[in-house]
C-alpha cells in the first residue's frame, strides 16, 4: 500500500462506515473485484474476514521471531561458554564447559530475544508509533463500527462511493487530499 | 454507539452484553470513577508501602542481623516470600499465553487482571533478592555480566538461572502486557476529551494506534508468538526456582518432584489470587455482566485441579521420604509434621489439601463469598507451603549438633506485610488507569452484527 503515497496528490479518499461486518466484507470484496487496491480497513478488534478478504497470508512478524529466538540461543550458549572458559576454574567437579548446565540459561535467553524481536517485528510491519495527528480515522472505530477507506483517482470517484453506498453504510466522509494511510 | 439489533444478542460467555459500544463504554466508566472504596484500598496499600519502607531503611542501617536469619536458616522469610509472588505471577501467563494458545473463551474477562497481576507480582517478587541481600548497593552483584568485575559467574548454578529466568519473565510478560493493552488504550483515547490530560496520556501511550486491517494482521500474529514463546517461559521459570532448592543436598529439597510440584503450586496460588483479586474488583466496579459466575466456575476448576496435583505431591513428598530409607530424609519429614514447626505444616496440609475439597462441589464454585473465602486460604496456605520447605529443611539438616529454630523478626514481619501493599498499589494505579478487562478481546467472542436480512453469512 506505499504506492498510494508516491500518488498522493494525484489521488481522492472516501471513508466509510459500517455497522454490520457482512457489509464490510462484501464492500472490500466488490471494489476488489473492480480493481481498486488502495483499501484501508478499521475494525474494533481483530477479524479474520476481513482480513481474508483484503488477501493477507502469513506476517513477515514470524521471520523476526525465529531469527530473534536462534540468536539468543546461540548468544547464550556463546556468553556462558566463553565465560567460563576465560576462567577455567572446576567447580562442584564439573565440566569447565557444562552444556546441560547451560542450556538453561540459552533456553531463558532464546526466549527474551524471540520475545523482543517479535515486538520490534511487530512495532515495525504495524507502522507504529505512529503519533501523526492528520490521520484518516473516526473514533467510533475502537467502539463499535467498522470502516473502509479508499483512495483512487479523481474521475473514477463516483464509481467508488457508488460501491460504498451499495452496502448500507452509516456514514461517509469526504477525503479530498488523498492522505496516505496506513 | 453502534447498537446492533434491538434483540440482545451475546455469547454464551457473556449473555448480557448487547453491543460492542456497550463494552467501551462499561469498561472505560471504571476509569473515570474509582469510588470510596478505590481510596480505602490504595491508603491502606500506601501504609503498606511506608511499613515496607521504614522495615527496609531499618535492615539497610542497622544490618541483616536485625532479621532472624542465622545459621542454619539463612533463607527464611524473605525467600518464602520471593518463592510466593513469583508462584502468584503464573496464573497470569497461565490465562492469558497458554489458555489463549489452547482457545479458552473463558479466558477474555480475566486475563487482563490477570497478567497485570503477573507484571506487579514479579516486580515484588524482584526486591526479594534486593532485601534480601543486605547490602543492597551491590545488587548489580547479582547479574551475570562476563568477568570484566571478577565476579566468576559460575552458569552451572541454580541461583544464577534463577536471575535468568526471572529477568527473562518480567521482561517478557511486561512486553507481552503492553502490547495487548494497545488497542484498548486506543479505545480509552477515543472515549476521553479532547485536550484533556488523560486524552494526551492515552494518545501518546497507544502510539497512535487505529485499528487499520494490516495493524490488527500484524498484532494478531505477533500475539500468537508472543503466548508461544510465553507457555514454555511460564513453565521453565519456577521449575529453575524449585530447583534453586532441589540441585542442593539438603534433606527436604534434593528431589526430582520439585519442578512439576512448584510449578503446580504456582498455579495454584495464582489462580487463586486472581479469584480473591477479581472479587472485589467485579463488586465495586459492578462487572457482573463481564465476571459471570461462569467464569468464576472455569477458574475454580483449574484452582481444584492444580491444588489435587500440589496435595498429590506433598503425599508423595512424605511416601518418599519413609520408602527411601534416608534416616535424613525421615527426619525431616517427621519434624515437619510433628517437629518443632508442625503448626505451619498442619496450616499448609488445611489450607491446600482439605479446604480445596469443598470446590468439587458445584454449589460452592458458583458462590462467589464461598470461593473469596476458600481462595484466602489457599493464599495462606500456599505461603506457608513455602515457608515449610524452606526453613523446616534448613533448620534440621545433617549434623544434630547445627540445628536450631528459626523465627522471623519483627523488621522481616514488616518487610513481607509491607510488600503486600507495594503489590496492591500498582493493581490499584492499573485499574483506575488502564482498561483493566480487554475490550477488543471481549468483542472477539461476542458474535458480530449481520445485516438483519442475510444471517447465514458464515463465521
Amino acid at each position: 500500500m506505499s504506492a498510494a503515497k508516491a500518488a498522493t496528490s494525484t489521488r481522492e479518499g472516501l471513508l466509510a462506515s459500517y455497522e454490520y461486518l457482512d457489509s464490510t466484507v462484501d464492500t472490500i470484496t466488490e471494489l476488489r473485484e473492480k480493481g481498486f487496491e488502495e483499501i484501508t480497513a478499521f475494525a474494533p478488534f481483530p477479524e479474520h474476514h476481513i482480513e481474508h478478504a483484503l488477501g493477507y497470508n502469513h506476517s513477515p512478524v514470524r521471520l523476526f521471531t525465529l531469527v530473534g529466538g536462534l540468536t539468543g540461543a546461540a548468544a547464550g550458549f556463546a556468553f556462558t561458554v566463553f565465560t567460563s572458559m576465560d576462567w577455567p576454574l572446576v567447580t562442584g567437579g564439573k565440566p569447565i564447559v557444562a552444556i546441560p548446565a547451560y542450556v538453561i540459561p540459552a533456553f531463558e535467553m532464546t526466549i527474551l530475544f524471540g520475545a523482543l524481536a517479535t515486538v520490534i517485528g511487530v512495532l515495525y510491519n504495524m507502522r507504529v508509533p505512529d503519533l501523526k495527528g492528520d490521520v484518516v480515522y473516526d473514533p467510533e472505530f475502537s467502539a463499535g463500527r467498522f470502516g473502509v477507506y479508499v483512495t483512487a483517482p479523481p474521475d473514477q470517484m463516483g464509481t467508488v462511493r457508488k460501491i460504498l453506498e451499495t452496502h448500507e453504510p452509516i456514514l461517509i466522509q469526504d477525503d479530498p487530499k488523498g492522505r496516505s494511510h496506513g | 454507539m453502534a447498537t446492533a439489533t434491538d434483540k440482545p444478542r451475546g455469547a454464551q460467555t457473556h449473555p448480557d452484553i448487547r453491543s460492542y459500544g456497550e463494552v467501551n463504554e462499561d469498561i472505560i466508566r471504571m476509569l473515570d470513577r474509582p469510588g470510596k472504596w478505590w481510596w480505602i484500598l490504595l491508603g491502606m496499600s500506601i501504609a503498606g508501602i511506608g511499613l515496607l519502607a521504614f522495615s527496609w531503611g531499618n535492615q539497610i542501617i542497622n544490618g541483616i542481623g536485625v532479621s532472624g536469619l542465622n545459621t542454619p536458616v539463612g533463607w527464611g522469610a524473605y525467600i518464602t516470600t520471593f518463592v510466593f509472588w513469583v508462584g502468584i505471577a503464573h496464573s497470569g501467563t497461565l490465562i492469558s499465553a497458554v489458555l489463549f494458545l489452547f482457545r479458552a473463551r473463558w479466558r477474555q474477562s480475566i486475563y487482563r487482571a490477570a497478567e497485570a497481576m503477573t507484571v506487579f507480582a514479579v516486580m515484588t517478587a524482584g526486591l526479594y533478592p534486593l532485601i534480601h541481600l543486605g547490602r543492597v548497593w551491590h545488587a548489580y552483584w547479582l547479574f551475570p555480566y562476563p568477568n570484566q568485575r571478577l565476579l566468576w559467574p559460575n552458569f552451572a548454578s541454580p541461583l544464577v538461572w534463577d536471575v535468568f529466568a526471572v529477568t527473562t519473565y518480567f521482561t517478557v510478560s511486561s512486553l507481552f502486557f503492553l502490547l495487548g493493552l494497545i488497542p484498548d488504550i486506543a479505545a480509552a483515547r477515543d472515549q476521553a476529551k479532547q485536550g484533556t490530560l488523560r486524552h494526551r496520556l492515552y494518545k501518546s501511550i497507544s502510539f497512535g494506534w487505529r485499528g487499520t486491517d494490516r495493524q490488527w494482521h500484524h498484532f494478531g500474529k505477533a500475539y500468537l508468538y508472543l503466548a508461544a514463546l510465553a507457555t514454555p517461559l511460564v513453565l521453565s521459570v519456577h521449575s529453575v526456582v524449585s530447583w534453586d532448592f532441589a540441585m542442593s543436598i539438603v534433606p527436604g529439597w534434593t528431589t526430582t518432584i520439585f519442578a512439576p510440584y512448584f510449578v503446580a503450586g504456582a498455579i495454584f496460588s495464582g489462580i487463586a489470587m486472581v479469584i480473591t483479586i477479581l472479587v472485589p474488583i467485579r463488586k465495586i466496579f459492578g462487572l457482573e455482566k463481564y465476571l459471570t459466575t461462569k467464569h468464576f466456575d472455569a477458574m475454580a476448576k483449574l484452582c481444584l485441579v492444580t491444588g489435587l496435583v500440589v496435595f498429590y505431591a506433598y503425599l508423595t513428598e512424605f511416601f518418599m521420604a519413609w520408602y527411601s530409607g534416608k534416616p535424613s530424609e525421615r527426619a525431616v519429614f517427621w519434624n515437619r509434621a510433628f517437629g518443632h514447626y508442625w503448626w505451619a505444616t498442619w496450616i499448609m496440609l488445611t489450607c491446600n489439601g482439605i479446604i480445596p475439597i469443598m470446590l468439587w462441589f458445584k454449589r460452592v464454585r458458583y458462590s462467589i463469598p464461598a470461593l473469596f473465602v476458600i481462595t484466602l486460604f489457599i493464599n495462606i496456605g500456599m505461603w506457608f507451603e513455602r515457608y515449610v520447605i524452606i526453613v523446616t529443611s534448613l533448620s534440621h539438616e545433617y549434623i544434630p549438633f547445627a540445628w536450631n529454630v528459626y523465627r522471623p523478626s519483627a523488621t522481616e514481619m514488616g518487610i513481607v506485610i509491607g510488600t503486600f501493599g507495594w503489590f496492591f498499589f500498582w493493581m490499584l494505579l492499573f485499574i483506575r488507569l488502564l482498561p483493566p478487562v480487554a475490550i477488543a478481546e471481549i468483542k472477539e467472542v461476542l458474535p458480530p452484527p449481520f445485516r438483519p436480512k442475510k444471517k447465514e453469512v458464515a463465521r
